[in-house]
């Protein structure tokens, strides 16, 4: 990883990846604003999720450039990446099912801090999100919506100054959605936000600015009204363009 | 660990180790305590680090030719005793970080480890000629090594321990391993450990190194396991190839799943009770009694009973016992991961899903 001076937090160039002989990205380009808080939309197979396995370091690009916060992250192992201070949420729920929601916040708050101080960021964490109730439960016992909850509890726990969302609405009851808008818009006044997610109501309430990923490409950014206004936007999603 | 619970470990442990020699032969009971220390390595990189090594023979095997091996050759046993802690745990490092860098998991890893080890035991087999000598020690292939030094005083060569000192030494040590790998699995280490082996990817995806913590874990494993195999050799006072063979390899896993994995007790009273039960079938007397055509041989009897305890108790015996008593006493989640023990099948089906 090496250091270089950029504007945005994240700053992606060129970003291609090929399957053998299926281009899932197509030379993106992508830049997010410090604090700034982006959702990342697209029918399926447009490559959002490519997109973010890149930036998580699971995947290597084919070709391209990314680098958060100036640092040359291409080919950085996922651990490399989180630990700049980058915090994940998978799509599905990425939990340690046999430990109870406290261990797993801990586990998270450990990273930067000393023992004794992840014990008191676990304590604030789970009131912060509303789970310190079932502290001692064992996270597999949990339900989905609150399995969600505890997973952002450990990206919450890190501390980070850019947090990367893959479609962190999935399976979450409309209640249950609200919370989560909640919690994003808080985290959004410490850090900068990409959320990967095709649920345009939960995007409505959340997002300003949005990216629209299409076959590898980006189709349009903008603001979130005017771009699912745009009659082009609809006509990708009801899958009349080709 | 509060001091406490470390007081409480060792005032059942004196009991435990000054009443067993009342009831039984002290030289069986010094080789089941270092069967209970291979059972506490596979505890703890298999149950707490979800790391199915199919191959600690091959570190404990390696503990005891490292100590024969290092005793003959200097006429003293402490040099080899700290060797066969320390040469084990680097081969496990190296074998680990080949393994956990080239990102092997699960059944390929149990492979891979069980080859190591039955590799060993073919080179350790061929070793009978009078070119394979290490110094002043013959190798000795099928054969093994008898006759090396033993432990002694420190200090004295002459002064050896043996028969009950012999023992009292071995359970001493065993406990220290137990409440060492307690502590560990209390640090921040430890915990970091079992989230691992709950979910790598999140504990990846929060910043940790999963290579180089389980590389750490796997060598730590291999030290315990070295020192168990020099605490049978001192035991046995021969060593042989079967160290490293597959129906020990095989027989540590059944210690592990029928004592439970996921505690640390329970592996090394599942290694103390099968290995006498091992002890008692292999006794003539009980051989005598049905004749030629023993239908208790030994590898039928562990086989029976690994299909048993996987059909009716695929926790183990201790974590059963203590799921029982865990549901009279709700709320008493102590040990990091302790919550594990109480979910039903039920729940880990859908938590798979």
């Amino acid at each position: 990883m090496r250091r270089g001076a950029r504007d945005g937090v994240v700053e992606a160039r060129g970003v291609s990846v090929r399957f053998g002989g299926v281009t899932a990205l197509d030379s993106v380009d992508f830049t997010l604003a410090d604090k700034e808080l982006r959702c990342l939309i697209g029918p399926n197979g447009a490559g959002k999720s490519t997109f973010f396995k890149c930036l998580t370091g699971v995947l290597r690009p084919s070709e391209g450039d990314i680098r958060i916060r100036g640092i040359d992250c291409v080919g950085a192992h996922p651990h490399r990446i989180a630990g700049l201070g980058v915090g994940i949420k998978t799509q599905v729920p990425s939990v340690m099912n046999g430990l109870s929601v406290r261990e797993n916040v801990w586990i998270a708050a450990r990273k930067r801090n000393s023992t004794r101080e992840a014990d008191r960021i676990v304590a604030e964490t789970l009131e912060r999100i509303g789970i310190a109730d079932s502290a001692g439960e064992p996270v597999g016992n949990l339900a989905h919506g609150r399995r969600q909850l505890v997973e952002f509890g450990t990206v919450l726990a890190g501390d980070p100054w850019l947090i990367l969302l893959d479609e962190p609405a999935a399976g979450l009851t409309a209640e249950e959605a609200e919370r989560a808008v909640e919690i994003i818009i808080e985290m959004n006044a410490r850090a900068a936000i990409i959320v990967v997610e095709h649920d345009m109501h939960f995007i409505r309430q959340l997002a300003k600015t949005v990216t629209v990923l299409h076959q590898g490409r980006i189709l349009t950014e903008g603001h979130v009204d005017t771009v699912l206004g745009d009659p082009l936007v609809r006509d990708v999603y009801l899958g009349k363009s080709q | 660990m509060t001091a406490r619970q470390v007081l409480s470990s060792v005032a059942v442990a004196a009991i435990v180790m000054f009443v067993l020699p009342v009831f039984f032969d002290v030289l069986n009971l010094t080789t089941f305590a270092a069967y209970a220390l291979l059972a506490l390595s596979l505890g703890f990189v298999w149950g707490y680090g979800g790391i199915l090594c199919f191959g600690q023979t091959a570190f404990y095997g390696l503990g005891a030719y490292v100590y024969a091996l290092t005793a003959i050759n200097t006429g003293e046993a402490w040099s080899g005793f700290f060797l066969a802690i320390l040469l084990p745990a680097l081969f496990a490092a190296v074998l680990g970080a080949m393994m956990f860098y080239g990102r092997l998991s699960d059944v390929y890893l149990a492979v891979v480890t069980l080859v190591v080890s039955l590799i060993l035991f073919r080179f350790m087999n061929h070793t009978a000629g009078e070119q394979w000598v290490i110094g002043e020690a013959r190798l000795g292939g099928f054969n093994g090594i008898p006759g090396f030094p033993t432990l002694h005083i420190p200090g004295d060569p002459e002064a050896y321990i043996y028969d009950e000192n012999l023992y009292y030494f071995t359970f001493v040590v065993l406990v220290l391993c137990y409440l060492l790998t307690r502590w560990l699995l209390g640090s921040p280490f430890g915990r970091i450990l079992v989230g691992l082996r709950e979910n790598e990817q999140r504990i990846e995806l929060l910043g940790y190194d999963v290579r180089a913590r389980k590389t750490a874990a796997f060598a730590f494993g291999g030290a315990l396991a070295g020192l168990a195999g020099c605490l049978y050799a001192n035991a046995a006072e021969i060593i042989t190839p079967e160290l490293f063979g597959l129906g020990l390899a095989a027989e540590i896993i059944i210690w592990v799943i029928v004592g439970g994995a996921g505690t640390l007790i329970g592996p090394m009273i599942g290694a103390a009770v099968l290995g006498y039960l091992k002890f008692v079938l292999g006794l003539r007397a009980v051989k005598e009694v049905f004749g030629r055509e023993n239908p208790l041989e030994a590898t039928l009897v562990f086989g029976v009973i690994l299909i048993l305890f996987i059909l009716f108790l695929p926790r183990g015996v201790v974590p059963s016992i203590q799921g029982w008593l865990g549901r009279a006493r709700p709320g008493r989640a102590g040990a990091f991961g302790a919550g594990r023990r109480r979910r039903t099948r039920a729940e880990r089906a859908r938590s798979n899903a």
